[in-house]
């Protein structure tokens, strides 16, 4: 069994899809950051089988996490404060998305023009529908 | 500044004060034949539209503004690869307005986001074409007399038709509309309208026969099913004919019924049709150019 040391301040993500971790770490943006991340990647979980975890060390200010909610609502994010779990933080669903998901409809403007960023905007909270900026087509996973 | 991307980007009130300026104008043109002198419109549409342009010109002309731009992709800096954000920056140092035609959805909100004048959609794709549905609302109010209770049987390609999607969405938010749908199962009208319909609990229904609900309407919408609209040439001509109104299922109609058409018309509405009284889509475009005076007044904050 792997043994990953405790964080002081940050967060812990769990119950991530097993394989989806880095992903995660590109969505959140980790690269970006100077701080301690562990990628763990095919833990046991009792309720998955499988699973990966993510530990981020960093001021639990530096990150918005609120993307999660659109990409996996099962996550459970403990936020950290010396070395305890103060927090077990609710997802909710962005008000609009940038450059994480690519409008398919081959007739929106995203498809020819150049250095567009890619965004979505929350149409429909009870549905979780969200539609593109530009056409409004709406997001089919 | 203001735009018009969508005809939703104005409230109710204010299309009620457009439609009183157009109306104005339509009674005393003579009065606003100079409101626009040193203005420029700059129409650019990246894909042909004889009607849409020359209306918007028309427009710009009578109000005593000049006209530039250019009405095909092939001659204008698109052909070199310019992208529609350059375009717009560029345009905005040449004109007062702009008009925007292009063939992809959403170019006129990505145009709008880097331009220093107003943009005024000219039709975006499949997606909106708000002067249009200005157009239809004038014509509506100015020959009936209300924008509210009546029903409308909207006709032909639902689809694909976005004057008929962005007309669904501008009546809802008046009183007492009834829909009723015409169209071939392929081409019925998207599920995101019908679940908005239901949703504000708006009565409608869908058939198949225009015969059927003929003497129900106060209004009828024809469209005609646009061959460039579709990526398969055989749906196109199996659906093409789908569809046409003759003097003969006229008869099956209210006296007072008005048919509307966005033009331009295939052969969906048989040319024995023009002389009846209820034939309102010539007049259709005459209030097109009465709006888009209005339309251009209030965006250049001359009204």
């Amino acid at each position: 069994m792997l043994n990953v040391g405790k964080i002081e301040e940050g967060f812990v993500l769990d119950h991530i899809k097993a394989g989806k971790s880095l992903d995660l770490y590109d969505h959140l943006q980790l690269d970006k950051l100077d701080c301690t991340v562990a990628i763990i990647k095919n833990a046991r979980s009792n309720k998955m089988g499988k699973k990966d975890i993510l530990k981020v060390e960093c001021d639990i200010d530096m990150l918005d996490l609120d993307i999660l909610a659109f990409l996996d609502h099962n996550i459970t994010v403990n936020v950290i404060k010396n070395g305890e779990i103060v927090e077990k933080k609710d997802l909710i669903l962005p008000r609009e998305i940038k450059n994480v998901i690519k409008c398919r409809n081959p007739r929106c403007i995203t498809s020819i023009e150049q250095g567009l960023p890619h965004i979505f905007f929350l149409s429909d909270e009870q549905k979780e529908i969200y539609r593109c900026k530009y056409c409004e087509e709406k997001y089919n996973a | 500044m203001r735009h018009l991307i969508s005809p939703l980007d104005f409230t109710t009130e204010e299309l009620d004060k457009l439609f009183d300026l157009a109306s104005a104008i339509e009674q005393d043109p003579q009065k606003y034949a100079h409101v626009c002198d040193g203005k420029i419109l700059a129409t650019c549409f990246y894909e042909p539209s004889t009607r849409t342009r020359l209306s918007f010109e028309s427009a710009m002309i009578r109000l005593g503004g000049q006209v530039i731009g250019f009405s095909d992709a092939n001659s204008s800096s698109a052909a070199k690869g310019e992208s529609v954000s350059d375009t717009i920056r560029v345009i905005s140092c040449y004109a007062d307005i702009c008009a925007m035609r292009h063939p992809k959805e959403g170019a006129a909100t990505v145009a709008v986001a880097k331009s220093r004048i107003p943009v005024i959609n000219g039709g975006d794709g499949g997606h909106q074409h708000p002067t249009q549905t200005l157009t239809d609302l004038l014509t509506i109010r100015s020959l009936k007399g209300r924008l509210g209770n009546f029903t409308i049987g909207l006709c032909g390609d639902l689809k694909f038709g976005r004057t008929v999607h962005s007309l669904i969405h501008a009546l809802v938010r008046y009183p007492g509309i009834r829909f009723l749908f015409i169209s071939p199962e392929e081409l019925r009208i998207p599920d995101y309208i019908i679940e908005m319909l239901k949703e504000k609990k708006i009565p409608f229904r869908e058939v198949i026969r225009l015969e059927d609900v003929l003497p129900d309407l106060d209004l009828l919408y024809m469209t005609r099913v646009q061959k460039e609209r579709f990526f398969n040439e055989e749906d196109y001509v199996r659906l093409k004919d789908f569809y046409i109104l003759t003097a003969e299922k006229l008869k099956l109609a209210r006296e007072d019924m008005l048919i509307l058409h966005p033009l331009p018309r295939v052969n969906e509405i048989d040319v024995e049709v023009d002389d009846d009284p209820r034939a309102a889509y010539f007049k259709q475009v005459q209030y097109g150019v009465y709006v888009r005076m209005a339309l251009i007044m209030t965006l250049l904050e001359l009204a």
